[in-house]
């Protein structure tokens, strides 16, 4: 194992010797005075990660908040050409996926090591199966002209009945705005595709540990911490989903 | 130096231990929250379809706050974890909302009385 380090003895002060009993876990690091301690730092180090994560979407988050009520016209008829089945579809996606990485604790934490392999590869296999769909909707985008940039079309918005589209036509300068969105849009799930990506990297990194048996005889910590980080992607997803492809779903008559 | 009197601190932080004793949630509970979290996804998409007016975004947020704090709660464990660590996910969350609050008060002040 690689994260074996020297297990001397351990001979730093106690107050009464007896009460202190070590279990010497190769995992064990001699700085911690108990498993549960090193376990618990652990938890509060990733969380300090997951906080910066928070602030980091956050800022997104305001932008769309501010954006949306600037320019609430432009962004309910570009909310409206997102695709919602495919949407849908991924939130159900993404949510097997973090089952499966919570079950994948479970089964470290029981050391059922066939059990935790299997349950990290169908994390892997869900979490790419959303990157899939996602690609296909940005492809929709892109057939579209709805990406930003030199090649965006407003033609949709400023003239919806031409595309069969039931919605209001919005004038010149307020339809510019939905790029506004769609910068939003490709920003907001860009960012959390990339989460993603790195997870799935790192998931393919824990796969081939858990293979080896480095985590099914009780050391769960890189398993739990990783599971946090993949549920953390999860929520965010879970606010992205009703805010960028429901704003204003139900006046289309 | 009077031994006698001295306050026993543990140093080891055994006897009186600060962090949870180890939980492990069960696949049953976890299937539960994977079965609430889909409900909620359903629920999200039809409630979009409906005309409540004002009240679309609000339910649209609360059902994913909801989600988001079952997902904390027990995937991420912290229902079972030490004061410490529900303070830190508490910090955080609470800074996000001064990040909010802050900045849309600024953004609310700048043009007042202008309307």
């Amino acid at each position: 194992m690689d994260n074996v380090i020297a297990t001397h003895p351990h001979t730093h002060e106690t107050a009464v010797p007896a009460e202190h009993e070590h279990v010497v876990l190769p995992q064990h690091r001699h700085h911690f005075e108990t498993e549960e301690q090193q376990r618990e730092a652990g938890s509060f180090g990733m969380w300090l990660f997951l906080l910066t994560e928070i602030m980091f979407f956050g800022g997104m988050f305001f932008a769309y908040l501010l954006y949306r009520n600037w320019y609430y016209p432009a962004f309910t008829v570009a909310s409206n050409q997102l695709n919602v089945p495919e949407g849908a579809a991924n939130t159900a996606i993404l949510i097997t996926s973090g089952f499966f990485m919570a079950l994948g604790v479970w089964a470290a934490e029981v050391r059922k090591k066939g059990l935790l392999v299997v349950m990290l590869i169908l994390t892997t296999l869900f979490g790419v199966a959303f990157l899939g769909v996602k690609a296909d909707e940005y492809h929709e985008k892109y057939e579209k002209h709805h990406i930003p940039g030199a090649s965006f079309s407003t033609a949709m918005f400023t003239n919806p009945a031409a595309y069969g589209l039931k919605e209001e036509p919005l004038a010149p300068d307020m339809a510019e705005h939905t790029q506004i969105f769609f910068f939003l849009y490709f920003a907001m799930t860009g960012m959390h595709a990339l989460h993603m990506i790195i997870g799935i990297v790192i998931l393919f990194w824990l796969t081939w540990r858990a293979h080896r048996g480095e985590f099914s005889a009780g050391y769960v910590a890189p398993i739990e911490n990783f599971g946090l980080y993949w549920h953390f992607v999860d929520i965010v997803w879970l606010f992205l989903f009703p805010l960028l492809y429901l704003i204003n779903r139900h006046p289309l008559k | 130096m009077a031994h006698e009197t001295e306050i026993y601190h543990d140093p080891s932080n055994v006897t009186n231990p600060e962090h949870s004793e180890h939980h492990i949630v069960s696949p049953l509970q976890y299937c539960m929250v994977f079965g609430t979290l889909l409900v909620g996804t359903a629920i999200t998409v039809i409630a979009a379809y409906i005309d409540l007016g004002w009240l679309n975004p609000v339910i649209a947020l609360a059902i994913a706050c909801f989600k988001a704090v079952i997902v904390i709660l027990f995937f991420m464990h912290v229902k079972y974890q030490s004061k410490l660590i529900k303070m830190t996910v508490g910090a955080g969350f609470f800074t996000f909302i001064v990040l909010i609050t802050m900045t849309l008060s600024d953004y609310i002040s700048r043009a007042w009385g202008m309307w």
